[in-house]
Protein backbone atom coordinates (compact mmCIF):
# COMPACT_ATOMS: atom_id res chain seq x y z
CA UNK A 1 0.00 0.00 0.00
CA UNK A 2 2.47 2.16 0.56
CA UNK A 3 3.82 3.06 -2.74
CA UNK A 4 0.75 3.79 -4.16
CA UNK A 5 1.33 7.33 -3.24
CA UNK A 6 3.77 7.30 -5.95
CA UNK A 7 1.31 6.41 -8.48
CA UNK A 8 -1.23 8.54 -10.63
CA UNK A 9 -4.70 8.94 -9.83
CA UNK A 10 -6.54 7.08 -12.56
CA UNK A 11 -9.05 9.61 -14.18
CA UNK A 12 -12.11 9.56 -12.90
CA UNK A 13 -14.06 10.33 -15.88
CA UNK A 14 -12.43 7.46 -18.33
CA UNK A 15 -11.39 5.00 -16.66
CA UNK A 16 -13.47 1.72 -16.33
CA UNK A 17 -15.43 1.75 -13.15
CA UNK A 18 -14.11 -1.50 -12.24
CA UNK A 19 -10.26 -0.29 -11.90
CA UNK A 20 -11.21 2.73 -9.61
CA UNK A 21 -10.51 2.81 -6.08
CA UNK A 22 -13.25 4.54 -4.58
CA UNK A 23 -11.82 5.10 -1.30
CA UNK A 24 -8.22 6.16 -2.46
CA UNK A 25 -7.43 8.73 -0.18
CA UNK A 26 -5.55 11.07 -2.35
CA UNK A 27 -8.33 12.17 -4.23
CA UNK A 28 -9.39 13.67 -0.96
CA UNK A 29 -6.58 15.55 -0.41
CA UNK A 30 -6.16 16.81 -4.11
CA UNK A 31 -9.58 17.75 -3.73
CA UNK A 32 -10.92 15.80 -7.20
CA UNK A 33 -13.18 13.55 -5.58
CA UNK A 34 -16.57 14.98 -6.42
CA UNK A 35 -16.20 13.78 -10.70
CA UNK A 36 -15.74 9.75 -9.94
CA UNK A 37 -18.56 10.25 -6.87
CA UNK A 38 -20.77 12.07 -9.02
CA UNK A 39 -19.94 9.26 -11.75
CA UNK A 40 -21.06 7.07 -9.06
CA UNK A 41 -24.10 8.68 -8.68
CA UNK A 42 -25.34 8.40 -12.03
CA UNK A 43 -23.89 5.44 -12.95
CA UNK A 44 -23.37 3.07 -10.44
CA UNK A 45 -25.12 4.38 -7.07
CA UNK A 46 -25.00 1.12 -5.07
CA UNK A 47 -21.28 0.14 -6.54
CA UNK A 48 -19.64 -2.80 -5.99
CA UNK A 49 -15.06 -2.77 -5.70
CA UNK A 50 -13.83 -5.95 -5.66
CA UNK A 51 -10.49 -5.18 -3.80
CA UNK A 52 -9.10 -1.72 -2.56
CA UNK A 53 -6.61 -1.72 0.35
CA UNK A 54 -9.07 -2.18 3.25
CA UNK A 55 -10.89 -5.03 1.28
CA UNK A 56 -14.27 -5.44 -0.91
CA UNK A 57 -16.94 -2.74 0.00
CA UNK A 58 -20.01 -1.23 -1.06
CA UNK A 59 -20.26 2.65 -2.37
CA UNK A 60 -23.50 4.00 -1.78
CA UNK A 61 -23.47 7.32 -2.82
CA UNK A 62 -26.91 8.62 -2.86
CA UNK A 63 -28.45 10.82 -0.42
CA UNK A 64 -31.94 8.81 -0.10
CA UNK A 65 -30.20 5.26 -0.46
CA UNK A 66 -27.87 6.43 2.48
CA UNK A 67 -31.05 7.36 4.89
CA UNK A 68 -32.73 3.70 3.86
CA UNK A 69 -29.69 2.03 4.97
CA UNK A 70 -28.88 4.19 7.78
CA UNK A 71 -32.48 3.17 9.15
CA UNK A 72 -32.24 -0.47 8.55
CA UNK A 73 -29.46 -0.98 11.65
CA UNK A 74 -30.73 -4.77 11.90
CA UNK A 75 -29.09 -5.52 8.67
CA UNK A 76 -27.17 -3.22 8.77
CA UNK A 77 -24.76 -3.09 11.59
CA UNK A 78 -22.64 -0.63 12.99
CA UNK A 79 -20.55 -3.21 14.32
CA UNK A 80 -17.51 -4.02 14.64
CA UNK A 81 -15.99 -0.64 13.39
CA UNK A 82 -17.87 2.54 10.98
CA UNK A 83 -14.93 3.29 8.99
CA UNK A 84 -13.69 1.26 5.77
CA UNK A 85 -10.40 -1.17 7.39
CA UNK A 86 -11.46 -3.50 9.98
CA UNK A 87 -9.91 -2.95 13.97
CA UNK A 88 -7.80 -5.67 15.27
CA UNK A 89 -9.86 -8.93 14.91
CA UNK A 90 -9.49 -9.37 19.19
CA UNK A 91 -10.50 -5.67 20.42
CA UNK A 92 -13.78 -5.61 19.39
CA UNK A 93 -16.27 -2.53 19.41
CA UNK A 94 -15.04 0.44 21.91
CA UNK A 95 -17.33 3.13 21.64
CA UNK A 96 -21.28 3.23 21.36
CA UNK A 97 -20.39 4.89 17.38
CA UNK A 98 -19.50 1.01 16.61
CA UNK A 99 -22.12 -0.85 18.99
CA UNK A 100 -25.41 -1.89 17.50
CA UNK A 101 -28.64 -1.59 20.06
CA UNK A 102 -29.20 -1.76 22.79
CA UNK A 103 -25.84 -1.60 24.29
CA UNK A 104 -25.42 1.27 21.73
CA UNK A 105 -28.88 3.39 23.79
CA UNK A 106 -27.51 2.79 26.78
CA UNK A 107 -24.40 4.33 26.35
CA UNK A 108 -25.14 7.22 24.21
CA UNK A 109 -27.91 7.97 26.53
CA UNK A 110 -25.50 8.40 29.28
CA UNK A 111 -23.18 11.12 27.70
CA UNK A 112 -25.73 13.05 25.65
CA UNK A 113 -26.74 15.20 28.51
CA UNK A 114 -23.14 16.42 27.96
CA UNK A 115 -23.80 18.13 24.34
CA UNK A 116 -27.46 19.04 25.15
CA UNK A 117 -28.55 22.47 24.66
CA UNK A 118 -29.25 22.98 27.81
CA UNK A 119 -25.55 21.79 29.27
CA UNK A 120 -24.17 23.95 26.62
CA UNK A 121 -25.74 26.99 27.34
CA UNK A 122 -23.82 26.47 30.48
CA UNK A 123 -20.60 26.67 28.42
CA UNK A 124 -21.40 29.24 25.64
CA UNK A 125 -19.94 32.88 27.49
CA UNK A 126 -16.73 31.19 28.73
CA UNK A 127 -16.65 29.58 24.82
CA UNK A 128 -17.25 33.24 23.38
CA UNK A 129 -14.76 34.95 25.41
CA UNK A 130 -12.07 32.33 24.93
CA UNK A 131 -12.74 32.40 21.24
CA UNK A 132 -12.92 36.56 21.25
CA UNK A 133 -9.07 36.26 22.88
CA UNK A 134 -8.01 33.94 20.32
CA UNK A 135 -9.39 36.52 17.68
CA UNK A 136 -7.64 39.38 19.74
CA UNK A 137 -4.49 37.42 19.42
CA UNK A 138 -3.99 37.05 15.85
CA UNK A 139 -1.55 38.75 13.58
CA UNK A 140 -3.53 41.53 11.69
CA UNK A 141 -2.20 42.04 8.32
CA UNK A 142 0.51 39.24 8.02
CA UNK A 143 -0.47 35.73 6.48
CA UNK A 144 -0.54 33.25 9.35
CA UNK A 145 -2.13 29.64 9.65
CA UNK A 146 -5.63 30.09 10.22
CA UNK A 147 -5.71 26.29 11.30
CA UNK A 148 -3.20 26.27 13.61
CA UNK A 149 -3.87 29.75 15.08
CA UNK A 150 -7.56 29.06 14.98
CA UNK A 151 -9.14 26.22 14.12
CA UNK A 152 -6.91 23.89 15.69
CA UNK A 153 -6.76 26.32 18.66
CA UNK A 154 -10.31 27.07 19.05
CA UNK A 155 -11.79 23.53 19.21
CA UNK A 156 -8.63 21.96 21.43
CA UNK A 157 -10.28 24.77 23.83
CA UNK A 158 -13.49 23.96 23.68
CA UNK A 159 -12.46 20.31 24.29
CA UNK A 160 -10.63 21.39 27.44
CA UNK A 161 -13.20 23.52 28.47
CA UNK A 162 -15.96 20.43 28.03
CA UNK A 163 -13.50 18.07 29.88
CA UNK A 164 -12.71 20.43 31.98
CA UNK A 165 -9.36 19.51 31.37
CA UNK A 166 -6.02 20.64 32.74
CA UNK A 167 -5.28 23.86 30.93
CA UNK A 168 -1.67 23.54 30.34
CA UNK A 169 -2.14 19.97 28.79
CA UNK A 170 -4.97 21.03 26.53
CA UNK A 171 -2.25 20.66 23.26
CA UNK A 172 -2.81 16.78 24.34
CA UNK A 173 -5.95 16.20 23.60
CA UNK A 174 -5.58 17.49 19.42
CA UNK A 175 -2.78 15.46 19.17
CA UNK A 176 -4.88 12.27 20.56
CA UNK A 177 -7.05 13.32 18.18
CA UNK A 178 -4.76 13.19 15.63
CA UNK A 179 -2.91 10.16 16.31
CA UNK A 180 -6.21 7.74 17.04
CA UNK A 181 -7.45 9.07 13.13
CA UNK A 182 -4.33 8.88 11.85
CA UNK A 183 -4.45 5.17 10.39
CA UNK A 184 -1.78 4.01 8.40
CA UNK A 185 -4.73 2.47 6.44
CA UNK A 186 -6.82 5.16 5.81
CA UNK A 187 -3.86 7.63 5.03
CA UNK A 188 -1.88 5.95 1.34
CA UNK A 189 0.78 4.47 4.30
CA UNK A 190 1.26 8.01 5.62
CA UNK A 191 -0.25 7.39 9.21
CA UNK A 192 0.71 5.16 12.34
CA UNK A 193 0.68 1.76 13.11
CA UNK A 194 -1.51 -0.06 15.09
CA UNK A 195 0.89 -0.39 17.90
CA UNK A 196 1.78 3.26 17.76
CA UNK A 197 -2.31 3.73 17.72
CA UNK A 198 -2.27 1.51 20.94
CA UNK A 199 0.62 3.47 22.91
CA UNK A 200 -1.90 6.70 22.78
CA UNK A 201 -5.12 4.89 23.34
CA UNK A 202 -2.56 3.84 26.67
CA UNK A 203 -1.65 7.63 27.40
CA UNK A 204 -5.32 9.17 26.91
CA UNK A 205 -6.64 6.04 29.38
CA UNK A 206 -4.10 6.82 32.14
CA UNK A 207 -5.23 10.52 31.75
CA UNK A 208 -8.42 10.09 31.98
CA UNK A 209 -8.23 7.52 35.04
CA UNK A 210 -6.54 9.89 37.35
CA UNK A 211 -8.83 12.67 36.33
CA UNK A 212 -11.82 10.48 36.92
CA UNK A 213 -10.26 9.35 40.68
CA UNK A 214 -9.53 13.14 41.78
CA UNK A 215 -13.53 13.80 40.97
CA UNK A 216 -14.91 11.11 42.24
CA UNK A 217 -17.07 12.37 44.98
CA UNK A 218 -15.75 15.81 44.97
CA UNK A 219 -19.25 16.98 45.09
CA UNK A 220 -17.90 20.29 42.60
CA UNK A 221 -21.18 21.58 40.92
CA UNK A 222 -19.99 20.95 37.19
CA UNK A 223 -21.26 19.69 34.12
CA UNK A 224 -18.24 18.39 32.27
CA UNK A 225 -17.95 15.61 30.94
CA UNK A 226 -15.95 13.32 33.63
CA UNK A 227 -18.98 14.15 36.27
CA UNK A 228 -21.70 13.86 34.11
CA UNK A 229 -20.25 10.44 33.50
CA UNK A 230 -20.36 9.71 37.41
CA UNK A 231 -23.54 11.39 38.26
CA UNK A 232 -25.47 8.83 35.63
CA UNK A 233 -26.48 6.34 37.38
CA UNK A 234 -25.40 3.75 34.23
CA UNK A 235 -21.48 5.07 34.06
CA UNK A 236 -20.89 5.70 37.30
CA UNK A 237 -18.22 3.03 37.75
CA UNK A 238 -17.17 3.32 34.07
CA UNK A 239 -13.96 3.94 35.48
CA UNK A 240 -13.79 -0.18 35.77
CA UNK A 241 -14.45 -0.70 32.53
CA UNK A 242 -11.56 0.56 30.61
CA UNK A 243 -12.41 -0.82 27.59
CA UNK A 244 -15.71 1.40 27.65
CA UNK A 245 -14.62 4.27 29.04
CA UNK A 246 -11.65 4.78 26.73
CA UNK A 247 -13.71 4.28 23.79
CA UNK A 248 -16.11 6.59 24.72
CA UNK A 249 -13.23 9.17 25.25
CA UNK A 250 -12.09 8.49 22.00
CA UNK A 251 -15.21 9.05 20.73
CA UNK A 252 -15.68 12.47 22.27
CA UNK A 253 -12.13 13.53 21.46
CA UNK A 254 -12.56 12.76 18.09
CA UNK A 255 -16.02 13.44 17.36
CA UNK A 256 -15.65 16.87 18.69
CA UNK A 257 -11.89 18.10 17.19
CA UNK A 258 -10.90 16.98 13.99
CA UNK A 259 -15.16 17.84 12.23
CA UNK A 260 -15.39 20.97 14.17
CA UNK A 261 -11.93 22.21 13.40
CA UNK A 262 -12.14 21.42 9.09
CA UNK A 263 -14.95 22.73 8.94
CA UNK A 264 -13.58 26.06 11.16
CA UNK A 265 -11.25 26.39 8.68
CA UNK A 266 -14.03 25.18 5.78
CA UNK A 267 -15.77 28.19 6.08
CA UNK A 268 -12.89 30.49 5.74
CA UNK A 269 -12.16 28.59 2.51
CA UNK A 270 -15.85 28.51 0.67
CA UNK A 271 -16.49 31.66 1.70
CA UNK A 272 -13.66 33.20 -0.26
CA UNK A 273 -14.26 30.93 -2.70
CA UNK A 274 -17.70 32.54 -3.18
CA UNK A 275 -16.73 36.04 -2.55
CA UNK A 276 -20.60 37.28 -2.73
CA UNK A 277 -21.31 35.13 -0.03
CA UNK A 278 -19.52 36.70 2.36
CA UNK A 279 -20.32 40.18 1.22
CA UNK A 280 -23.92 38.25 1.92
CA UNK A 281 -23.03 37.53 5.40
CA UNK A 282 -20.91 40.60 6.60
CA UNK A 283 -23.85 42.57 5.79
CA UNK A 284 -26.66 40.38 7.52
CA UNK A 285 -25.33 38.50 10.27
CA UNK A 286 -28.42 36.94 11.31
CA UNK A 287 -27.65 34.81 8.45
CA UNK A 288 -24.53 33.28 10.17
CA UNK A 289 -26.52 29.91 11.79
CA UNK A 290 -27.94 29.31 7.87
CA UNK A 291 -24.01 29.11 6.92
CA UNK A 292 -23.05 27.77 9.15
CA UNK A 293 -25.38 24.66 8.77
CA UNK A 294 -23.97 25.51 4.56
CA UNK A 295 -20.86 25.57 5.70
CA UNK A 296 -20.78 21.66 7.67
CA UNK A 297 -22.34 20.45 4.14
CA UNK A 298 -20.32 22.01 1.76
CA UNK A 299 -17.04 20.40 4.28
CA UNK A 300 -18.76 17.22 5.20
CA UNK A 301 -16.15 16.71 7.67
CA UNK A 302 -16.41 13.43 7.84
CA UNK A 303 -16.74 11.51 4.20
CA UNK A 304 -18.22 8.51 4.71
CA UNK A 305 -19.19 5.95 8.04
CA UNK A 306 -19.28 2.20 7.37
CA UNK A 307 -22.08 -0.45 8.20
CA UNK A 308 -21.53 -4.33 7.68
CA UNK A 309 -24.27 -6.45 6.52
CA UNK A 310 -25.28 -9.29 9.10
CA UNK A 311 -27.99 -11.28 6.24
CA UNK A 312 -27.65 -11.75 2.75
CA UNK A 313 -30.25 -9.24 1.48
CA UNK A 314 -31.24 -7.23 -1.62
CA UNK A 315 -30.57 -3.46 -1.82
CA UNK A 316 -32.01 -2.11 -4.99
CA UNK A 317 -31.30 -5.26 -6.76
CA UNK A 318 -28.11 -5.81 -5.98
CA UNK A 319 -27.39 -8.99 -3.83
CA UNK A 320 -25.12 -8.00 -0.52
CA UNK A 321 -23.72 -11.30 1.34
CA UNK A 322 -23.51 -11.40 5.07
CA UNK A 323 -20.51 -10.01 6.21
CA UNK A 324 -20.21 -7.35 3.37
CA UNK A 325 -18.94 -3.97 4.07
CA UNK A 326 -20.81 -0.85 3.26
CA UNK A 327 -19.74 2.21 2.46
CA UNK A 328 -21.93 5.49 3.11
CA UNK A 329 -20.42 8.57 1.29
CA UNK A 330 -22.15 11.45 3.19
CA UNK A 331 -19.88 13.46 1.02
CA UNK A 332 -21.50 12.30 -2.36
CA UNK A 333 -24.56 12.74 -0.68
CA UNK A 334 -24.07 16.07 0.16
CA UNK A 335 -23.63 16.97 -3.49
CA UNK A 336 -26.68 14.59 -4.76
CA UNK A 337 -28.70 16.92 -6.95
CA UNK A 338 -31.38 14.85 -6.62
CA UNK A 339 -32.40 16.24 -2.95
CA UNK A 340 -30.20 19.01 -3.06
CA UNK A 341 -30.41 21.13 -5.91
CA UNK A 342 -27.22 23.18 -7.41
CA UNK A 343 -25.31 20.91 -4.70
CA UNK A 344 -21.85 22.21 -5.74
CA UNK A 345 -22.53 26.01 -4.79
CA UNK A 346 -22.06 27.04 -1.56
CA UNK A 347 -25.45 29.10 -0.84
CA UNK A 348 -25.60 30.55 2.87
CA UNK A 349 -29.38 30.63 2.55
CA UNK A 350 -30.52 27.72 0.95
CA UNK A 351 -34.04 26.56 1.33
CA UNK A 352 -33.62 23.14 4.05
CA UNK A 353 -30.30 23.94 4.73
CA UNK A 354 -30.39 22.01 7.80
CA UNK A 355 -31.14 19.16 5.82
CA UNK A 356 -28.05 17.88 4.82
CA UNK A 357 -26.22 14.51 5.47
CA UNK A 358 -23.16 15.64 7.21
CA UNK A 359 -24.41 14.41 10.54
CA UNK A 360 -25.69 10.87 9.09
CA UNK A 361 -29.31 9.71 10.37
CA UNK A 362 -30.85 7.48 12.46
CA UNK A 363 -29.65 6.30 15.83
CA UNK A 364 -26.25 7.05 14.79
CA UNK A 365 -26.80 10.63 13.74
CA UNK A 366 -24.12 12.83 15.42
CA UNK A 367 -24.62 13.47 18.99
CA UNK A 368 -22.63 16.77 18.97
CA UNK A 369 -24.16 18.23 16.06
CA UNK A 370 -25.48 20.65 18.41
CA UNK A 371 -22.27 21.38 20.16
CA UNK A 372 -20.77 22.06 16.85
CA UNK A 373 -23.24 24.47 15.29
CA UNK A 374 -22.63 26.66 18.35
CA UNK A 375 -18.62 26.61 18.07
CA UNK A 376 -19.28 27.33 14.77
CA UNK A 377 -21.60 30.08 15.12
CA UNK A 378 -20.00 32.08 17.66
CA UNK A 379 -16.29 32.13 15.54
CA UNK A 380 -18.42 33.49 12.84
CA UNK A 381 -20.25 35.90 15.00
CA UNK A 382 -17.08 36.80 16.78
CA UNK A 383 -14.85 36.80 13.39
CA UNK A 384 -16.95 39.18 11.48
CA UNK A 385 -17.09 41.88 14.41
CA UNK A 386 -13.58 42.04 14.56
CA UNK A 387 -12.62 41.38 10.73
CA UNK A 388 -13.54 43.04 7.41
CA UNK A 389 -11.39 40.47 5.49
CA UNK A 390 -10.00 36.95 5.41
CA UNK A 391 -8.28 36.15 2.63
CA UNK A 392 -6.72 32.81 1.54
CA UNK A 393 -3.64 33.91 0.55
CA UNK A 394 -2.48 30.60 -1.10
CA UNK A 395 -4.59 27.51 -1.39
CA UNK A 396 -4.97 25.15 1.63
CA UNK A 397 -3.33 21.30 2.00
CA UNK A 398 -5.79 18.81 2.29
CA UNK A 399 -5.39 15.65 4.52
CA UNK A 400 -4.59 12.82 2.56
CA UNK A 401 -7.44 10.87 4.56
CA UNK A 402 -10.26 8.61 3.48
CA UNK A 403 -12.31 9.29 6.36
CA UNK A 404 -11.30 12.81 8.34
CA UNK A 405 -11.94 15.14 5.44
CA UNK A 406 -10.13 18.22 6.28
CA UNK A 407 -6.80 20.82 5.88
CA UNK A 408 -3.16 20.85 7.81
CA UNK A 409 -3.19 24.43 6.71
CA UNK A 410 -4.48 26.77 5.65
CA UNK A 411 -2.67 30.06 4.36
CA UNK A 412 -4.89 33.26 5.52
CA UNK A 413 -4.18 37.27 6.12
CA UNK A 414 -7.57 39.18 8.22
CA UNK A 415 -7.67 43.21 8.44
CA UNK A 416 -9.61 44.66 11.22
CA UNK A 417 -12.95 46.60 10.23
CA UNK B 1 -60.01 22.22 9.79
CA UNK B 2 -58.46 20.97 12.44
CA UNK B 3 -56.65 23.49 14.54
CA UNK B 4 -53.51 22.75 16.38
CA UNK B 5 -52.21 24.74 19.49
CA UNK B 6 -48.00 24.88 19.70
CA UNK B 7 -46.78 25.57 23.39
CA UNK B 8 -43.64 26.81 23.43
CA UNK B 9 -41.18 26.02 26.06
CA UNK B 10 -41.66 29.21 27.84
CA UNK B 11 -45.20 28.94 27.81
CA UNK B 12 -45.74 31.28 24.27
CA UNK B 13 -48.76 29.58 22.48
CA UNK B 14 -49.49 29.34 18.51
CA UNK B 15 -52.63 28.66 17.57
CA UNK B 16 -53.52 27.60 13.79
CA UNK B 17 -55.77 26.00 11.25
CA UNK B 18 -53.88 23.01 10.02
CA UNK B 19 -54.21 21.27 6.44
CA UNK B 20 -55.12 17.72 6.47
CA UNK B 21 -52.44 15.95 4.91
CA UNK B 22 -49.69 17.77 6.04
CA UNK B 23 -47.63 16.91 9.28
CA UNK B 24 -47.78 18.47 12.38
CA UNK B 25 -44.10 19.31 11.40
CA UNK B 26 -44.77 20.69 8.39
CA UNK B 27 -47.25 22.52 10.00
CA UNK B 28 -45.03 24.29 13.06
CA UNK B 29 -42.53 25.14 10.00
CA UNK B 30 -45.27 26.21 7.96
CA UNK B 31 -46.28 29.00 10.34
CA UNK B 32 -42.92 29.50 11.80
CA UNK B 33 -43.61 28.08 14.61
CA UNK B 34 -40.07 28.00 16.91
CA UNK B 35 -39.13 25.24 18.60
CA UNK B 36 -39.52 22.84 15.76
CA UNK B 37 -35.91 22.24 13.64
CA UNK B 38 -36.81 19.11 11.93
CA UNK B 39 -33.15 18.53 10.74
CA UNK B 40 -34.42 15.25 8.47
CA UNK B 41 -37.12 16.85 6.57
CA UNK B 42 -39.51 14.24 7.90
CA UNK B 43 -37.92 11.20 7.81
CA UNK B 44 -37.89 10.23 11.26
CA UNK B 45 -34.15 9.72 11.25
CA UNK B 46 -32.99 12.97 12.84
CA UNK B 47 -35.29 13.70 16.25
CA UNK B 48 -35.56 17.32 16.33
CA UNK B 49 -38.98 17.77 15.61
CA UNK B 50 -39.85 15.87 18.69
CA UNK B 51 -43.35 17.10 20.66
CA UNK B 52 -45.41 16.43 23.41
CA UNK B 53 -48.66 15.55 22.70
CA UNK B 54 -50.50 17.09 25.43
CA UNK B 55 -54.20 16.60 24.29
CA UNK B 56 -56.14 15.44 20.88
CA UNK B 57 -59.43 15.05 19.55
CA UNK B 58 -59.11 11.60 18.23
CA UNK B 59 -56.68 8.45 18.62
CA UNK B 60 -53.23 9.04 17.64
CA UNK B 61 -51.45 6.20 15.72
CA UNK B 62 -48.84 4.24 17.13
CA UNK B 63 -45.44 4.76 17.33
CA UNK B 64 -43.41 2.45 14.71
CA UNK B 65 -39.90 0.89 15.43
CA UNK B 66 -38.04 3.70 13.78
CA UNK B 67 -39.86 6.75 15.42
CA UNK B 68 -39.01 4.84 18.85
CA UNK B 69 -35.25 4.40 18.06
CA UNK B 70 -35.02 8.51 17.44
CA UNK B 71 -37.82 9.26 20.68
CA UNK B 72 -35.81 6.29 22.87
CA UNK B 73 -32.48 8.59 22.43
CA UNK B 74 -34.24 11.86 23.94
CA UNK B 75 -33.20 12.68 26.86
CA UNK B 76 -36.28 14.94 27.87
CA UNK B 77 -38.81 11.70 26.73
CA UNK B 78 -41.62 11.39 28.28
CA UNK B 79 -45.24 9.06 27.59
CA UNK B 80 -46.64 11.54 25.21
CA UNK B 81 -43.37 12.11 23.36
CA UNK B 82 -43.65 12.36 19.68
CA UNK B 83 -41.97 13.20 16.67
CA UNK B 84 -43.98 15.74 15.07
CA UNK B 85 -43.13 14.45 11.44
CA UNK B 86 -45.14 11.28 12.10
CA UNK B 87 -47.72 12.52 13.16
CA UNK B 88 -50.39 13.49 9.85
CA UNK B 89 -53.12 15.91 10.14
CA UNK B 90 -56.69 14.67 9.63
CA UNK B 91 -60.29 15.13 10.59
CA UNK B 92 -60.26 11.81 12.78
CA UNK B 93 -57.50 12.68 14.89
CA UNK B 94 -59.21 16.45 14.75
CA UNK B 95 -57.81 19.18 16.98
CA UNK B 96 -54.28 18.71 19.09
CA UNK B 97 -52.62 20.49 21.75
CA UNK B 98 -48.81 19.93 21.48
CA UNK B 99 -46.23 21.51 23.84
CA UNK B 100 -42.75 21.77 22.55
CA UNK B 101 -39.39 20.99 24.41
CA UNK B 102 -37.21 22.89 25.90
CA UNK B 103 -34.33 21.82 23.09
CA UNK B 104 -33.92 19.71 20.10
CA UNK B 105 -31.00 17.87 19.41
Amino acid sequence: MNDKRDHIIPDSLTTPLSDLDVSDPRRFEQDCWQPLFRRLRAESPVHFQASSPAGPFWSITRFDDIVEIEKNTQIFSSEPTIAIVDPPPDRGSLMFIAMDQPEHDIQRRAVQPVVAPKNLREFETLIRQRTGEALDALPIGEVFDWVELVSRNLTTQMLATLFDFPWQLRHKLSEWSDAITSDERMTAGRGLTEDQRLDVIMEILEVFTRLWHERAGDGVESFDLIRLLQRDAHTANLVNDPKNYIGNLILLIVGGNDTTRNSMSGGVLFLNDFPEQFERVKADRSLIPSMVSEIIRFQTPLSHMRRTVTQDTDFKGHRMKAGDKVVLWYCSANRDELVIPNADRFLIDRSGVRNHAAFGFGIHRCMGNRLAEMQLRIVWEEALKRFATIEVVTPPTRLCHNFVRGYSHMPVRVQRH
Amino acid sequence: MPVIKFIEFDGTTHEVDADEGMSVMEVAMKYDVPGIDADCGGGAVCGTCHCFVEKSAGSLPTVDPQEESMLGLRPDRESNSRLSCQLQVSNSIGDMTVKLPEFQM
